[in-house]
Formats: C-alpha cells, sequence, structure tokens
C-alpha cells in the first residue's frame, strides 16, 4: 500500500515555517476580505452532551442571522451537531443553504465495533445531513493496524452515499508530526472529501504546525492524483486573527483554488463573534464589545 | 570599582500582569530638567490598548465576585509594598523635579490613600445600600455593584499620587482599570506597576500605559467594551470628546479638573461610587 511510505516532517521546519507564515502583515482592505471569506467558512459548531432542541435552534437562526444591524454579510457554511439533533437542525435551516454537517462513528472517541458506526452514519444520512465528520480509530492507527482504519475510513465513505465526508484524525492523539502525515495519506486514498484535525475534545486541539502538515499532505495528494481535498482544522480557533493567519497559510500552501468554503472550513463554536467584532471595528473604527452581539 | 556600568532600569508597560514592551516599537525620550538622565518610556499604541482591554474584560469578572475584604486585604497589601519601595519613588520624584520634601509627601500620602479605601472597600456596600420602602408585599432593596471595566486618563500634573488616586476608589469597588499614566511625569507609573505586581492584585485588573493623551484619548472614550471612563484634565476639547465618544455605548462618564490630590477632600467613599451601578431587587414576602 502505497501510504505505508512514510513521509518523514521535519518538526522544527514546520514550526519555522509557520512562524513565517503568521507574521505576515495583511493591509486592511485584504482584512475586511479574509474576515468576510472568515465567516463564509465556519462551521458553527456546538458538541456538547447537554445540547438540547432549543440551543441548536438558536444556532441555526444565528448561522443564518449572524449579526442582522450590519448590511451584506455572508452566512456560514454548515453547522456542526450531534446525530440526534440532526433533524432538528434540518427543519430549522431549510431553505437557508446552509449545511447540516453531523458527527457520526462513536465521536468523540470512535470506541465502537464498526457496523454499530456504518449504522449510525446511515441513520444520520437519512434523517438528512449533508456532510459527515466521521473520527479514524486512533487505538488501532497508534498500534499499526492502518489497513483496518483504511477499511473502516472507505466503508463509511460508501454509508455516506451522497453526503461529504470529513475524516477527524484528532491529531492531539498521534503524538508526532509523521503519524499525522501518514494519517492524512490514509485517510485521502480511502475517499475523503476533507481531512479534519480534531475532535475539540482533546488538547491539544489544532495546532498550526499540525495544520500545515495536513495542507501539504493535501497539495501533494493532488499533484499524485489531480483530486482536490478539503481541510477543515477544528478547536482551538477563536479569534479572528489566528482565521486569517490560517487563510495566508492555505493561500501560500494550496494556493487560491482552497480559499473557499468549498474546500475549507474552519470549526469552531466562538469564532464568529469575534470575526463580525473585527468586521464592524473595521467599519466603524470603535473597538467592539460582545455585548452587542448575539450569544454563542 | 569605577569602571562598574551602571545598569538602568527599561520603562515597560503593564497589561495583564506582565511587563511588555508596547507592540508599536515606538518610544518618547524623557530627560529631567537638568538633561542629567535621560529615559526611554514606551509610547502606548491602540493596539496596547486594546491588548489591556482584553485583559481588564477577561479579568473582571471574577474580581468583582471576590469578597469585598479580600479586596481591602489587596488594598492594604499594595500599600505595604510601597512602603517598602520608598527609596526608587524617592528618587524618580525627586528626578522629576520634586523637592525631597515634597517627595516625602507625596509618598506617604499615596500609601495613606490606599489604606483609606482599603478600609471602605469592605465597608460601602453596607452604607450605600438601602432598603426602600414599597407599597406592595415586596421587601425591596438596593445595592451597588462594580460597572466593569474602567478606562481612565491620569492626571498629568502628578506623577504617582494622582495614578494611585484613580486607580484605588475603582478596584476598591470590584472593578478593573486600564489606566494612561501622566506624560509629562511617567517614571513612577510603571515603577508602581512593579509594586501591584508583588502585591497579589490578579494578572489583568490594573492595566497602566504610558504615551500621549491626544493620541490614545480618543480610543480610550469611544472603545465599545469600556463600561466607565475618567478623566482628569482641563482641556475643553478633551472633555467634550470623552463626553461625545461615551454616548456611543453609554459609559459612565467621571470627569476631574486639575487639583491639588494632596487634600483630604480627595479622598472619599464617593468616589467608589463613582464606578458603580445600582441593582434594586423586588424580593416576594408573605403577606
Amino acid at each position: 500500500m502505497s501510504t505505508n511510505i512514510i513521509t518523514p516532517i521535519d518538526e522544527v521546519g514546520a514550526q519555522e515555517r509557520v512562524s513565517r507564515l503568521f507574521s505576515r502583515s495583511i493591509k486592511n482592505e485584504s482584512k475586511v476580505q479574509a474576515l468576510h471569506l472568515s465567516l463564509s467558512m465556519i462551521d458553527l459548531t456546538t458538541l456538547e452532551g447537554k445540547d438540547s432542541q432549543g440551543k441548536v435552534k438558536q444556532l441555526c437562526y444565528k448561522a443564518s442571522h449572524l449579526h442582522d444591524s450590519f448590511p451584506r454579510l455572508p452566512t456560514v457554511a454548515a453547522i456542526c451537531i450531534y446525530p440526534t439533533m440532526v433533524s432538528v437542525a434540518k427543519k430549522a435551516l431549510g431553505g437557508t443553504g446552509i449545511n447540516v454537517a453531523s458527527v457520526a462513528t462513536a465521536f468523540p472517541s470512535g470506541m465502537a465495533d464498526l457496523q454499530a458506526k456504518l449504522d449510525e452514519v446511515k441513520s444520520v444520512v437519512e434523517a438528512g445531513a449533508d456532510e459527515v465528520d466521521m473520527v479514524i480509530s486512533r487505538g488501532k492507527f497508534l498500534r499499526g493496524e492502518y489497513a483496518y482504519v483504511s477499511d473502516e475510513i472507505a466503508q463509511v465513505k460508501e454509508a455516506c452515499g451522497d453526503a461529504h465526508l470529513k475524516v477527524i484524525l484528532e491529531t492531539g492523539e498521534l503524538v508526532t508530526l509523521d503519524n499525522v502525515r501518514l494519517a492524512s495519506d490514509l485517510a485521502m486514498d480511502a475517499g475523503a472529501d476533507f481531512i479534519k484535525t480534531s475532535t475539540g475534545k482533546v488538547s491539544p486541539a489544532a495546532t498550526p504546525p499540525v495544520v500545515l502538515t495536513m495542507l501539504e499532505a493535501i497539495r501533494d495528494y493532488q499533484l499524485k492524483t489531480g483530486k482536490k481535498i478539503g481541510m477543515k482544522p477544528a478547536g482551538g480557533i477563536g479569534t479572528a486573527k489566528q482565521a486569517v493567519q490560517y487563510l495566508v497559510m492555505i493561500k501560500e500552501t494550496l494556493g487560491e483554488d482552497w480559499l473557499s468554503p468549498d474546500l475549507f472550513r474552519f470549526g469552531a463554536s466562538s469564532l464568529a463573534n469575534d470575526v463580525l467584532m473585527q468586521i464592524v471595528k473595521q467599519s466603524t473604527g470603535h473597538y467592539q464589545s460582545k455585548d452587542y452581539f448575539s450569544i454563542d | 570599582m569605577s569602571n562598574r556600568i551602571n545598569i538602568q532600569k527599561t520603562y515597560k508597560l503593564f497589561i495583564d500582569g506582565k511587563f511588555p514592551r508596547t507592540e508599536s516599537g515606538r518610544y518618547i525620550k524623557w530627560s529631567d530638567s537638568k538633561e542629567s538622565a535621560v529615559v526611554n518610556i514606551c509610547r502606548g499604541s491602540r493596539k496596547d490598548f486594546r491588548n489591556a482591554m482584553v485583559a481588564a474584560r477577561k479579568a473582571s469578572g471574577s474580581w468583582a465576585c471576590r469578597t469585598a475584604y479580600n479586596r481591602a486585604q489587596i488594598l492594604y497589601r499594595i500599600g505595604e509594598m510601597l512602603e517598602g519601595r520608598r527609596d526608587q519613588f524617592m528618587a524618580e520624584l525627586t528626578l522629576q523635579g520634586l523637592s525631597k520634601k515634597q517627595a516625602e509627601n507625596e509618598i506617604d500620602t499615596s500609601i495613606d490613600r490606599l489604606i483609606y479605601y482599603a478600609g471602605w472597600a469592605d465597608k460601602f456596600q453596607q452604607v450605600f445600600s438601602h432598603v426602600n420602602p414599597v407599597s406592595l408585599p415586596y421587601f425591596n432593596f438596593t445595592v451597588p455593584e462594580a460597572t466593569g471595566v474602567v478606562a481612565a486618563i491620569a492626571p498629568d500634573d502628578t506623577s504617582l499620587l494622582g495614578l494611585v488616586s484613580v486607580i484605588a476608589p475603582v478596584i476598591a469597588g470590584g472593578n478593573s482599570i486600564v489606566v494612561l499614566a501622566s506624560e509629562s511625569f511617567p517614571l513612577c507609573s510603571i515603577t508602581l506597576a512593579e509594586v501591584l505586581h508583588t502585591s497579589d492584585v490578579p494578572e489583568g485588573i490594573v492595566n497602566i500605559l504610558t504615551g500621549y493623551r491626544s493620541e490614545l484619548i480618543e480610543h480610550f472614550s469611544s472603545h465599545m467594551d469600556v463600561n466607565a471612563i475618567i478623566y482628569c484634565g482641563n482641556d475643553r476639547n478633551d472633555r467634550k470628546l470623552v463626553e461625545t465618544n461615551a454616548a456611543l455605548n453609554i459609559k459612565r462618564v467621571v470627569q476631574f479638573p486639575e487639583q491639588n490630590w494632596s487634600k483630604d477632600q480627595h479622598q472619599s467613599p464617593y468616589h467608589i461610587m463613582k464606578c458603580q451601578e445600582t441593582k434594586t431587587t423586588w424580593h416576594p414576602v408573605g403577606i
């Protein structure tokens, strides 16, 4: 299997490259564009045990009405929720064009047998999910059972049907960047439409060197096969500044094509408000307060 | 050992319990009247102010939730620490043009003022709370609560006492503060920050910037996350600007004209009340 040829990653080099990219100065006009783009790339997320139908409905409303007093804002790309909330979200988002993404496959641990995972995936797709966020079996991966992990992704992809599949690598548990690279290659080969860093339940979540490593894997995969795979960093991205820094990283690593919600997403719960505050600040000149934005 | 080179102090900002240089990299040359000592002072920028605001907002909730008694202890501790640094403040105040006697007075008064507000910190709430008579079956009472985050332009004509007089009542009342130190006499402000740093004041509760008033006053007064603004000075245009910008998000505005801050009349529990909101509760009682 070609993915078992390990591409070694230079951790110090990755760190260095990231700090160079992140120290770019962005001029005002570009910043405003980048902020709008970031908003349209957000997967507005709530993944808590205490989630209620009311909270999901409120989140769906926010997704399509980010800040009504400010005109010409995009909507977010999708909302990301637990399987039991899919039908509620689907109904609440009807006609807005916003996708429903559901986590599945025993999120966040992935500790279930394959059949149970496949059943869960089928049921969320039946309930109307447009996108499925699966987790890989990290335990098996770390034990070296790459074939199992690869098969599992391929079968989940099949169970997804038309729904888009995002594969969560949970890089916080993969320990090294070499592993991150290997897992990325494995997931893309097995049929992932997107690769995603984290569940948000493990720390560290999306760190810049990890995201860079995954972006480079995507670039190499495109050079090899011609297929464009999407990327979704998730967890720990809470500020507009971070979002813009990631946009710089994508542009420099993958080029303009990836500067679109079709190929890049942010998994975040509190990012939207910070980006909104920056957009309003750029327009009024006054630094903003959370008091004047909807609760996230 | 005559060829030893003196190590001079770097005057930095005080934000979120740390001592960063200004993010802008700019500085102001400050020298005493005889040009015998030259010091570089950070010229704070609007981004420094923004960073300080983020820190102050993050810190304010838990400070307001502490017991008033604990806030009193910490204020008293600031006084103790200031006492221990007496020599350093003496040197800085005399360098800034005060006579030895005047400097001594300013330090004494500053310490006394901290102790004064430490005393009031756990008493003003009782004094200013009310039980209100109402003709319905309710127990109706009013208590003062912290306003939140306060931005302050400290007096320009004093280096230490003015700054202490502005900060102490604000934090005694459970607020956090971002304060712009005196532009003409900036030296004591960062030394005071070192005192605060060793006094159990949680990080982010007091943030001290140095720089130009004319540059920063616009941002201090227009930031939407500021709940109250204190302006010390007589400039008519500044006062107007503060009032106008405060209307953006209805900030509480407190203005102090230039005055001799050493007088006893400039310490008062009413100063604490200037950055408080009153909360009235209607509590049902049995008929």
